[in-house]
């Protein structure tokens, strides 16, 4: 019943729902605790968070770096936007490659659910030269979905 | 990883702006590459250069006929793509394994608030 979902909704979003076997305050400092954060969003094995900063709190910043520890390694900054614990978070963030990509818009919310926690993470990509590519030629949507995937999660490259 | 050189061709390829624009007139159907060209305020050198990119990346096919250069969408050039997608979608899956794990036998510490 856990079982990861991830799809694609509208023209700009990927939306992520997870249930957990937790609280919802437990899932919900989990997304925001560095020391917890670098136990787990690590992505494949072989990946570790030698950089974990989250100020988590309302216009804090956080920057997250991985490194495969074989030279490969890549970062993400972001700022909170809002936080209501310990049923909503509300950040921005951008993957530098080292460029850095289109900046994400995510609203993740934890939801009681009997014992657990459903959180749905919603992320909105900002790419409106994409969109408006693709809205005026009525591409097929697909590979539009693709792309916007391909691009959110390009940029959690082995590290969700 | 026979597959790395091909997803990092594909991505750069759709990381432009032109090149995105052309994949969508060519989505409508075959174009050759001086009606895919007429849209955009760039040099002729500039041009074949984004055509080049996505015939290497494997996404569009180009062909001659005569002076025309006939293009179209390559079936089956986001393949790999969808590929990498599934493979992030595994990290995903790893990353929330790890945080069930995680909640199930939280750290020995002092409990603190984020």
């Amino acid at each position: 019943m856990n079982q990861l979902k991830l799809e694609t909704e509208g023209d700009t979003h990927i939306v992520v729902k997870r249930r957990f076997d937790a609280p919802p305050e437990a899932v919900y400092r989990a997304h925001l605790d560095p020391e917890l954060l670098r136990e787990w969003l690590l992505g494949p094995d072989g990946w570790t968070m030698p950089v974990c900063i989250n100020e988590a709190k309302p216009g804090g910043k956080f920057r997250y770096e991985w490194s495969n520890g074989k030279g490969g390694g890549f970062y993400i900054t972001g700022e909170i936007v809002s936080l209501e614990p310990p049923r909503r978070i509300v950040h921005v963030e951008r993957m530098h490659l080292p460029d850095p990509t289109p900046d994400n818009h995510v609203e993740t919310t934890f939801a009681a659910d009997g014992s657990g926690t459903l959180m749905v993470m919603r992320m909105t990509l900002p790419d409106e030269k994409t969109r408006a590519a693709m809205l005026a030629s009525g591409m097929d949507r697909g590979m539009e979905a693709s792309y916007a995937r391909f691009e959110r999660v390009w940029a959690a490259k082995g590290a969700r | 990883m026979t597959a790395q050189p091909s997803l990092d061709a594909t991505f750069s390829a759709l990381s432009d702006a032109t090149r995105r624009a052309i994949l969508a007139r060519l989505a409508q159907g075959e174009a050759t590459v001086s009606e895919l060209a007429e849209p955009f305020a760039i040099s002729q050198p500039a041009f074949s250069r984004h055509i080049k990119v996505l015939v290497d990346a494997g996404l569009i096919l180009k062909r001659v006929e005569g002076t025309k250069r006939p293009c179209r969408l390559a079936a089956g050039g986001l393949s790999a793509l969808d590929e990498y997608l599934e493979r992030l979608r595994q990290a995903f899956d790893q990353n929330y394994r790890r945080l069930d794990r995680l909640l199930k036998n939280p750290p020995a510490r002092k409990d603190r608030s984020p």
